[in-house]
């Protein structure tokens, strides 16, 4: 597999088929693992960095824990192809931007990624279409085996499995959903997601995860705490609890959009659509703002000839990253925003 | 004022404009933006990096920490100094030699935690057992308190036995 035969299309886990997907987009789970007898890369040297790049990404690619596994050096890549990686949820924002020898690899169905040499050595992260988290728990436990039974990973009687930041000690795991949640944000009901999230300890963040603001009503939800509870507790929590509220309370608010409001509910999906079809230029947050109406609006019925999978790659395919890719040219932001406008005509079938 | 006039701080273009609310007066700055007075009486920054915050939290928090300044890891020569400001450490050594000082912010950043429950590594063989097992009883004990709650005194009953049994067999 190469790289370029990403851009095409949406990784399984944004097809929109998973259970509950008409609220949830993804679930994931990811674990972050340090190799005994080295420092952690803030004290690591240049040689060691690139030791432990070589003997994890050997280790990876000798396990063959996915078929025809992708593994990029991110220090030779380019910054699109950086960037392209982000936008899929592969690499984080910090390990695009880092220096040094690093990498990820990658299973051909982008289910499995495993970045090399990010803030701790390793950190694997299984994703899945939908609310799936017993199954992306499965396998990067199974892949977690695998790579500990080369590696030996640092772990203290007390503290569990360490890593760089105190934050992420014990399991090292952090489950997050995305979510999307456009009627509560309609309805003003949001706010109240947020402050039970905050009371269970919850982070709330955009698309992109850390540092990134909620566009488009999209919202990944994790936990913060990972010392003193097991994971198939912490897996409960969300499972059990978290999730299945969150997606109660945003059905409830569809329902009385549509039942109470439906002109102005109708007024705001076809507008988007509109737009969407017609527009020559368009922004990267107003695209989201438009597509996550439109996508409101396939769930409830309102529109039948979009289908969600091709709204979720929209999301994806007109990240700046993308455009860029599959115009093979570099572009400024104008040239973005036309290619943009272009690109979404034509997937939705518009002139 | 034109766009084109230089910073009232100090006469370079300006790029960063300023408006003040002052005892009830609208006060409009247009400054360059390496010019002092861009910070001056200007509201905190809303959003503050994260080491930062960890680092106040530390200093708040962490009533060893001027004795233990002169401490260094004889293996990645981390210093507490140095962790307060990245908020990242330098190798797993630094565990046992801080354990004291990370402790309160191990706490708060765990809801109390400050033991590791949960999968051990398999290498560790036999000391996971025990800490499945421990694991196991706390599920229970929290299962207990749920079935309480929701009044469901026959699970109650059955859980509380099961802790019993569990226990007993721990000693």
């Amino acid at each position: 597999m190469k790289l370029s035969d990403l851009t095409s299309q949406a990784g399984e886990w944004l097809r929109g088929s998973g259970p509950m997907s008409e609220v949830v987009i993804s679930s994931r789970v990811r674990l972050a693992r340090n190799v005994k007898g080295y420092p952690f890369l803030t004290c690591a040297s240049r040689a060691q960095r690139r030791e432990l790049e070589n003997r994890i990404r050997d280790t990876i690619l000798d396990a063959e824990l996915a078929p025809q596994t992708l593994y990029v050096d991110l220090e030779q890549a380019s910054d699109v192809d950086r960037e392209l990686l982000v936008e899929r949820h592969l690499i984080s924002k910090h390990q695009a931007a880092a220096e040094g020898a690093r990498g990820v690899a990658i299973g051909q169905d982008e289910n499995l990624s495993i970045m090399v040499n990010e803030e701790d050595h390793l950190r694997l992260q299984v994703l899945r279409s939908g609310l799936q988290l017993d199954e992306a728990w499965e396998q990067i436990n199974h892949v977690d085996d695998v790579l500990e039974e080369e590696l030996e990973f640092a772990y203290h009687n007390r503290f569990g499995y360490l890593t760089a930041c105190p934050t992420n000690i014990g399991t090292g795991i952090r489950v997050s959903v995305m979510l999307h949640l456009p009627a509560l944000k309609l309805t003003g009901e949001i706010e109240k997601v947020f402050r039970a999230a905050k009371d269970m300890k919850l982070a709330v963040r955009g698309l992109y995860g850390e540092g990134t603001e909620a566009t488009g009503d999209f919202y990944q939800i994790s936990n913060q705490t990972t010392l003193g509870k097991d994971e198939s507790e912490i897996l409960d929590d969300f499972k059990h609890h978290v999730i299945p509220r969150i997606i109660d309370f945003e059905h409830h608010a569809r329902r009385t959009l549509r039942g109470e409001r439906a002109v102005a509910l109708d007024d705001k999906v076809f507008r988007a659509l509109g737009v969407l079809k017609s527009a020559r230029l368009l922004s990267s947050d107003e695209t989201l703002f438009l597509l996550s109406h439109l996508r409101m609006g396939v769930h409830l019925g309102r529109v039948k000839d979009v289908e969600i999978k091709t709204l979720n790659e929209l999301v994806l395919m007109t990240q700046p990253a993308h455009l860029q890719k599959l115009m093979g040219k570099k572009l400024d932001g104008d040239e973005r925003k036309a290619a943009r406008a272009e690109f979404i005509r034509h997937k939705l079938g518009a002139i | 004022m034109s766009s084109e006039s230089p910073c009232n701080g100090c006469n370079k273009p300006k790029t960063v404009h300023v408006t003040e609310i002052k005892n009830g007066k609208k006060l409009e700055k247009h400054l360059c933006k390496d010019c002092p007075m861009v910070n001056e009486g200007m509201a905190a920054k809303s959003h503050q990096p994260i080491n930062e915050l960890l680092s106040n939290f530390v200093l708040a928090h962490s009533g060893v920490a001027k004795q233990q300044q002169s401490k260094t890891c004889g293996a990645c020569g981390m210093t507490w100094g140095k962790f307060k400001q990245s908020g990242l450490l330098g190798c797993e050594s630094d565990y046992a030699l801080y354990e004291e000082e990370l402790s309160p912010l191990l706490k708060r950043a765990h809801e109390g935690a400050t033991h590791h429950v949960g999968k051990v590594p398999a290498r560790r063989g036999s000391e996971g057992a025990v800490r499945k097992k421990r694991v196991s009883i706390n599920r229970l004990r929290k299962d207990l308190a749920r079935a309480v709650e929701e009044e469901d005194y026959e699970a109650a009953a059955r859980l509380r036995d099961q802790i019993k049994t569990a226990e007993g067999v721990e000693k």
